[in-house]
C-alpha cells in the first residue's frame, strides 16, 4: 500500500510520476517486480490496484487489501475514493496510459460524474440536515469515489466495465432491470428487517442499552449486509476464478501453438528444402524429435539451462551435442541418475570425447551410449559398430584423443578400456567409483 | 518358415500404410485396426500370429487391446510400437501381456526381425526398454518392513546373468552379438530376454509400477 500521504498530494493535484518510495521503508526486504507501479487486472477483486501494488513490492495481495480495509475503516471511508484515483491514475499491466488521460477528454462523462457527484451532494446536505450521524461523515468521501468510478465506467478498458457492472449488479435488482427470484426475495425482505432493526438499534438512545448499542447495532448490520451480498460476492469471486481458467488455457494454447511454430513448423521447413540430402534430413527430424519429446513427456524445456546437474542431464546433452554437431544418431539410455561431482564431471567429459570420437572416425550409422548409476560406481559405455581401428597402429591424432580421455579417468580414479579391431567397431568402456557420499536416486 | 501373419493395429493411417508397404514383402499384413474397439473384434476374426500395436490408441491405452484378446485368444502375440517411450505406457502394455516393445524409427529390416522373434515366442527388447527394466529392477531401496516380502522372490530380481544381457540390449547389441560377447549361445539369450519378460510381467512388486509413474515426474 502506497503511504497515503501520497495519495492525498495526488488527489490535490500533485500527479507526476509515481515515486519509487518504499511504502512503510520496506523495500530493502522485499524484492517486487522493480517495473513500474500498474495495476494487475488479471489478479484484481476489483480494478488490480491492490494486486499491481502487491507484485511492484512483493507483498501478497491479500495483505496489500486487508490494509487497505483498515485504511478505510480508520480514516472513515477515505479508502474507498484513494481506491478509485489509484484506479483512474494507474495504468494497467502492459499499458503506459492510465484510464484519467482517457477521460480528460470525455466530456459526456466528465457532466455524468459532475451530475452524480452533485446528485449525491444534494442528498448528502439533506441528510445532514436530518442529522445522519456517522454515516453521513463515511458518505461525504464517496462523492469523489462516485464521480470516479463514472468516469473509470465510460472510459475504462473491457475489464474495469465487466467489474463495474458486478459491482453495481444489485442496483440493478433496485431498479427493477433484474427480476429477483422467490428466495433471493426473501434473503432480501430478511437482510431488510436486520438491517432495520440494526439502525434502529444504533440510533436509538435508550440510555440502559448505552453501552450495548454500538455492538449488537453493528452485528446486526454486517449480518444484514452479509445475508443481502454475500450471494453476489461469492458469484463475483467464481466469475473472476473462471475468467482465470479461461485466460490460463488460452496462454497455454499460445504456448503450444508458438512452439509448434518456431520449432516443429520450422524444421519441417527445413526438411522440405533438404529433402535431397538424407543425412541432412535425418539429422534434422532427429533433432526436432528429441526436442518435441522432452518438452512433451518429460516436461523439460530443451532450452532449459542446468540441465547438466546430473548424469543423466550430462548424458542427454552430449547426445545433443554430437547429432546436432556430427548428424549422427546417438542412441542413449541412462539406468538410475545422481547428481555430478567433480568425478562425474570429468566421465562425462571423457564420455563426450569419446563420443565424439567415434561420429567423427568410425563411419558408423549410430552410436549407443549407455550410462548405469550403480551403489558404488557409474560406468558409461560407448559403442559403435563401424570400422573400427587396429590400437597398434593408430594415426598420431587419435592417439592424443584416446589418451586425454585416459588421462582424464585415471587422474580421478577411474578406468577407461577400449575394446577395437578393425572391421569391428570400438567400445569404450569409462568406470568411475563414487564419492563415499552418494548423493540423489541410484 | 512360413511368413508371420500380421495385424496392424495404430490410429495413423500414414504410418500403417507406411509399415505394410515396408514390411509387405516379408510379412503378410492380414488386416489393420485404427482404434481398440474394431481391433478387438478384427483380431478375434482374424487370429493372426502378431499384432504390430500403437501403445497409444484414441479409445483407450494399447493395453485394452491386449487384455481383451488374451482373455479369449491366449495364442496371439503382441509387438508394442511407440512413438512416446514414457516408461508408465511401455510397462502398462508389457505387463498386460505383450511380448516385446520397439519404438517406431526402428528400422524395416530390425522390425521385421522382431515380429519374426515374436511370432516364434521370443521377447524382443528395445535398447530403451532394456533401460527401463535395468532401472525399475535396480538394487532399490529394502522394502519397509511392514511390506510383506512378494510370494515369489525371484521374480522381483533379475539375475546377474540377466543383468549383463540387459546391458549389452541397452547398449544396442544384436542377440547374436551378445551371444558372442558372452560366449553363450543365441537361443540361451533369447531364453534370458524371455525370463526377464516374465518377470516383468508377473513380478508383484510394486515398486515397478510406481517407479514408472515416478519416472515420468522426474
Amino acid at each position: 500500500m502506497e503511504h497515503p500521504d501520497r495519495w492525498h498530494r495526488d488527489q490535490l493535484g500533485h500527479r507526476g510520476p509515481f515515486g519509487r518510495h518504499g511504502p512503510f521503508g520496506l523495500r530493502e526486504r522485499r524484492s517486487g517486480h522493480g517495473g513500474p507501479l500498474r495495476r494487475e487486472p488479471a489478479d484484481r477483486l476489483g480494478g488490480g490496484v491492490a494486486a499491481g501494488i502487491a507484485a511492484w513490492r512483493g507483498f501478497s495481495p491479500t495483505t496489500v487489501r486487508i490494509v487497505f480495509v483498515l485504511v478505510t475503516l480508520v480514516s472513515a471511508g477515505w479508502g474507498v475514493p484513494l481506491y478509485v484515483l489509484a484506479w483512474l491514475f494507474i495504468p494497467a499491466t502492459g499499458t503506459d496510459a492510465n484510464i484519467f488521460s482517457k477521460a480528460r477528454t470525455d466530456a459526456g462523462g466528465i457532466r455524468l460524474a459532475v451530475g452524480l457527484a452533485s446528485l449525491l451532494i444534494f442528498v448528502l446536505l439533506v441528510a445532514g440536515a436530518l442529522n445522519g450521524g456517522w454515516f453521513i461523515s463515511w458518505a461525504w468521501p464517496q462523492v469523489f469515489s462516485v464521480a470516479g468510478l463514472a468516469l473509470i465506467w465510460r472510459n475504462g478498458a473491457e475489464e474495469d466495465q465487466a467489474t463495474l457492472r458486478h459491482l453495481l449488479e444489485p442496483l440493478g435488482v433496485a431498479t427493477g432491470d433484474v427480476r429477483p427470484t422467490r428466495r433471493s426475495a426473501l434473503r432480501l425482505v430478511i437482510a431488510g428487517a436486520l438491517m432495520a432493526g440494526g439502525l434502529g438499534w444504533l440510533f436509538s438512545a435508550h440510555a440502559s442499552l448505552a453501552l450495548l448499542r454500538p455492538l449488537g447495532g453493528v452485528l446486526l448490520v454486517i449480518a444484514a449486509i452479509v445475508l443481502a451480498l454475500g450471494p453476489w460476492w461469492l458469484r463475483i469471486a467464481r466469475d473472476l476464478a473462471l475468467e482465470r481458467q479461461a485466460k490460463a488455457r488460452a496462454e497455454e494454447r499460445v504456448d503450444i501453438a508458438a512452439r509448434v511454430h518456431d520449432s516443429v513448423l520450422q524444421t519441417l521447413a527445413l526438411i522440405q528444402r533438404r529433402a535431397d540430402d538424407p543425412q541432412k534430413v535425418i539429422q534434422l527430424a532427429r533433432m526436432q524429435e528429441r526436442e518435441l519429446r522432452s518438452w512433451l513427456f518429460e516436461g523439460r524445456d530443451p532450452d532449459e539451462a542446468g540441465e547438466e546437474l546430473t548424469v543423466a542431464g550430462g548424458v542427454r546433452k552430449i547426445q545433443q551435442d554430437v547429432e546436432a554437431r556430427y548428424g549422427v544418431p546417438v542412441e542413449a539410455v541412462t539406468v538410475g541418475d545422481c547428481d555430478l561431482d567433480d568425478n562425474l564431471t570429468a566421465l562425462l567429459a571423457a564420455a563426450g570425447e569419446a563420443t565424439v570420437n567415434a561420429a567423427k572416425w568410425s563411419g558408423a550409422g549410430v552410436i549407443s551410449l549407455f550410462a548405469e548409476v550403480e551403489p558404488g560406481e557409474v560406468s558409461i559405455v560407448v559403442r559403435d559398430r563401424g570400422k573400427g581401428f587396429d590400437p597398434e597402429a593408430v594415426p598420431e591424432d587419435r592417439k592424443g584423443l584416446a589418451e586425454s580421455v585416459h588421462g582424464r579417468m585415471t587422474r580421478r580414479g577411474g578406468t577407461a578400456t577400449v575394446t577395437t579391431a578393425p572391421g569391428e567397431g570400438t567400445k569404450v568402456t569409462l568406470k568411475m567409483p563414487r564419492s563415499s557420499l552418494p548423493a540423489g536416486r541410484t | 518358415m512360413s511368413m508371420p501373419r500380421v495385424v496392424l493395429v495404430d490410429d495413423h493411417g500414414l504410418f500403417r500404410s507406411g509399415v505394410r508397404a515396408e514390411l509387405g514383402r516379408q510379412v503378410e499384413v492380414v488386416g489393420e485396426a485404427d482404434d481398440v474397439q474394431p481391433a478387438i473384434d478384427l483380431i478375434g476374426e482374424l487370429l493372426p500370429d502378431v499384432v504390430l500395436l500403437d501403445v497409444h490408441l484414441p479409445g483407450g491405452g494399447g493395453q485394452a487391446v491386449v487384455q481383451a484378446v488374451k482373455a479369449s485368444h491366449p495364442e496371439v502375440r503382441f509387438l508394442a510400437l511407440s512413438a512416446s517411450d514414457a516408461p508408465e505406457d511401455v510397462i502398462a502394455v508389457i505387463r498386460a501381456g505383450a511380448r516385446g516393445y520397439v519404438t517406431k524409427t526402428i528400422s524395416t529390416a530390425e522390425l521385421a526381425d522382431a515380429v519374426r522373434r515374436v511370432a516364434a515366442g521370443d521377447a524382443v527388447f528395445s535398447h530403451r526398454l532394456a533401460g527401463f527394466v535395468l532401472d525399475a529392477f535396480a538394487a532399490a531401496p529394502e522394502a519397509p518392513s511392514d511390506v510383506k516380502p512378494s510370494f515369489d522372490s525371484e521374480l522381483d530380481q533379475l539375475t546377474s546373468r540377466e543383468r549383463e544381457v540387459l546391458r549389452l540390449i541397452a547398449q544396442g547389441y544384436t542377440y547374436k552379438e551378445i551371444a558372442k560377447e558372452l560366449f553363450i549361445s543365441t537361443k540361451t539369450v533369447e531364453s534370458h530376454v524371455s525370463s526377464v519378460l516374465r518377470k516383468l510381467q508377473l513380478s508383484t512388486r510394486h515398486q515397478l509400477t510406481r517407479w514408472a509413474a515416478e519416472r515420468r515426474l522426474a
